[in-house]
């Protein structure tokens, strides 16, 4: 076992022995759950009110309910990853157990990377249980599986920048509740910057400002399109991400 | 094994340890002792590599803590001040995965790990949570975990807080054990223990080495009269006066009512003898006499409060720059 395979094994476990993940996860499924149920039924309603109407409908699940549940999905994330990374840094800070992290024969690098794995793969769980949506859809009605597919890699990387943002923040404090609000505002304000962005319009400070937030880039994925410009930012937010956890990390023993 | 040159620490303003030497052989106790706050923690936090010195240099094993300090951590067996375990993983799980930090796997990390749990009593409660456990068994784990990699070095941060006094001379008892084979550092401000355990005691307070030496050769070396109790039970009220008498006693109080009397005789001369027969002579009913040896709680108490008086008297005269060469003279003459 290597170090970061150790870590990850410690941390999963540490996750599913208490009951942050349960409640978290249970949260999580029902409200995306809930939500696709509410959209599914409002399509079926519109295609009754077509059909009445014009004696056929012809319904596109992609738009009315893969696009909307998408949309959602990004902001329950926003309001629930920073629970789950919240612990990470902090909790071993304020437990003292940080201390025997940083004496022992592993580097910074194996810390952070083990770390970061841990949670995601906890998140990479929830998010595929929410594709019995999909799978269930499938055995009664038709869509396009593409726009779905990169939707899930787009919940994919924005989640792996949710849990980076909210690593950084553990990092920075030994409070969980700071560390848990500090990664939602920052995350708000990533959020808000598209609507700064687009304000400014078609203006250089506009595409800067709106090509710092994860909207736009979520967005293309969400509708399908798999433009490299939103793999390179989000792989590159992460890694900044990652590499100021490192740095903050590091500066501990400074302290 | 341990080389530690000169180290500073700063934190701001305020300085936590000041120029502080010591070096440590292999197989060697030594023991760290001052009041809290004296710098003990930040000097050990130094020495694994926790956190870099401001000035100065710290190597173990021959390695330097800054240039390499994962060789240094490899080479360290660490207890912190507070037990450094997860309160959700059983003990056995706990083991296993500081046992796995520090590369150990297989028939290795199992030998390993039933090696401490014996050593260390934790048979009991190897599959129970930590969080469940008592303080003293979490010491106890905190200890098994610093042991189990089998560090050459081991650097022990009070080991003994939380525990029972039967636990307390078992962990003292395993500390010797390990002598000899392991270099070892421990810091306590409960005195009769480094006595019990190290070969070498060094007294820091405020940051600065005040006195190092071995236990005994501390307590001589303070010394400037013999003490000696005597319990009379029939003593007359001129006792004290009477007692002043005797050729070589330099004072005598009373040392708590019926008849408890502390003498204090010159040094280097055994005075007990004369007091007994004046004791017997006069029918005063004696039942106990003894010489005190001075204790090594007097010595830390005298020296931290000479520091103490010295820092004072510079306050007013020139400042706060004191140092350590001035006050060790000061405390040996």
């Amino acid at each position: 076992m290597t170090p970061v395979h150790t870590l990850v094994a410690k941390e999963l476990r540490s996750y599913f022995v208490s009951p942050v993940v349960y409640v978290v996860g249970a949260v999580f499924l029902l409200i995306v759950g809930l939500l696709a149920y509410i959209y599914i039924v409002f399509t079926g309603a519109q295609a009754i009110q077509l059909m009445q109407v014009q004696g056929q409908a012809q319904i596109n699940l992609n738009d009315l309910v893969f696009r909307n549940l998408f949309s959602s999905i990004r902001f329950i994330l926003l309001l629930v990853l920073p629970i789950l990374t919240m612990r990470l840094f902090a909790e071993e800070k304020k437990l003292r157990t940080f201390e025997l992290l940083m004496t022992s024969p592993i580097g910074l690098n194996e810390l952070v990377a083990g770390k970061f794995a841990s949670v995601f793969l906890v998140f990479l769980g929830l998010l595929g249980l929410t594709g019995l949506i999909p799978l269930t859809l499938a055995l009664f009605s038709d869509f396009d599986w593409n726009p779905v597919l990169t939707g899930y890699l787009g919940l994919i990387l924005l989640g792996a920048l949710f849990l980076s943002v909210g690593l950084l923040a553990s990092a920075l404090t030994e409070n969980q509740v700071v560390a848990a609000f500090v990664s939602f505002g920052f995350l708000l304000f990533l959020w808000l910057l598209a609507g700064v962005g687009s304000l400014l319009g078609d203006t250089p400070a506009g595409q800067v400002i709106s090509y710092v937030s994860f909207m736009d880039h979520y967005d293309h994925l969400v509708r399908g399109l798999i433009d490299t410009r939103d793999l390179v930012y989000f792989v590159s937010a992460l890694f900044l991400m990652l590499f100021l956890t490192h740095r903050v990390v590091d500066s501990t023993k400074w302290k | 094994m341990i080389d530690v040159q000169q180290i500073t620490k700063r934190y701001g303003q305020h300085t936590a340890i000041d120029r502080v030497t010591f070096s440590l052989a292999k197989g060697e106790v030594l023991a760290f002792l001052g009041p809290n706050g004296a710098g003990k923690t930040t000097t050990m936090r130094i020495l694994t590599c926790f956190m870099p010195p401001t000035e100065g240099r710290a190597s173990v094993a021959g390695f330097d803590c800054l240039e390499q300090p994962l060789e240094v951590k490899r080479r360290i067996g660490y207890l912190p001040e507070t037990p450094p375990v997860y309160q959700e993983l059983t003990v056995d799980e706990y083991l296993r995965f500081v046992g796995r930090l520090h590369g150990l796997a297989g028939t290795a990390l199992t030998g390993s790990m039933s090696r401490e749990i014996e050593r260390l009593g934790l048979g009991s409660v190897r599959h129970r949570l930590i969080g469940n456990l008592s303080r003293g068994y979490r010491q106890r784990v905190g200890l098994a975990q610093a042991l189990l990699h089998d560090p050459p070095v081991l650097i022990l941060d009070e080991p003994t807080v939380g525990l029972d006094p039967k636990q307390i001379i078992e962990i003292r008892e395993l500390i010797k054990s390990l002598a000899g084979s392991h270099s070892v550092i421990l810091s306590t401000h409960i005195l009769p223990e480094a006595t019990a355990v190290c070969q070498r005691v060094v007294i820091i307070n405020g940051g600065r080495i005040v006195a190092e030496d071995t236990p005994d050769r501390l307590s001589a070396r303070l010394r400037h009269s013999e003490k000696i109790a005597l319990i009379l039970t029939r003593a007359p009220e001129d006792a004290q006066a009477r007692l002043r008498r005797v050729e070589g006693i330099l004072d005598v109080h009373a040392n708590g009512p019926g008849g408890h009397f502390l003498l204090e005789s010159e040094l280097g001369k055994d005075v007990r003898e004369d007091i007994a027969r004046v004791a017997v002579t006069n029918n005063w009913g004696l039942i106990e006499l003894k010489l005190i040896s001075m204790t090594l709680e007097d010595v830390f108490l005298k020296l931290t409060r000479h520091e103490e008086e010295l820092a004072q008297g510079s306050d007013s005269a020139q400042g706060l720059d004191l140092e350590v060469g001035s006050s060790k003279t000061g405390v040996s003459s």
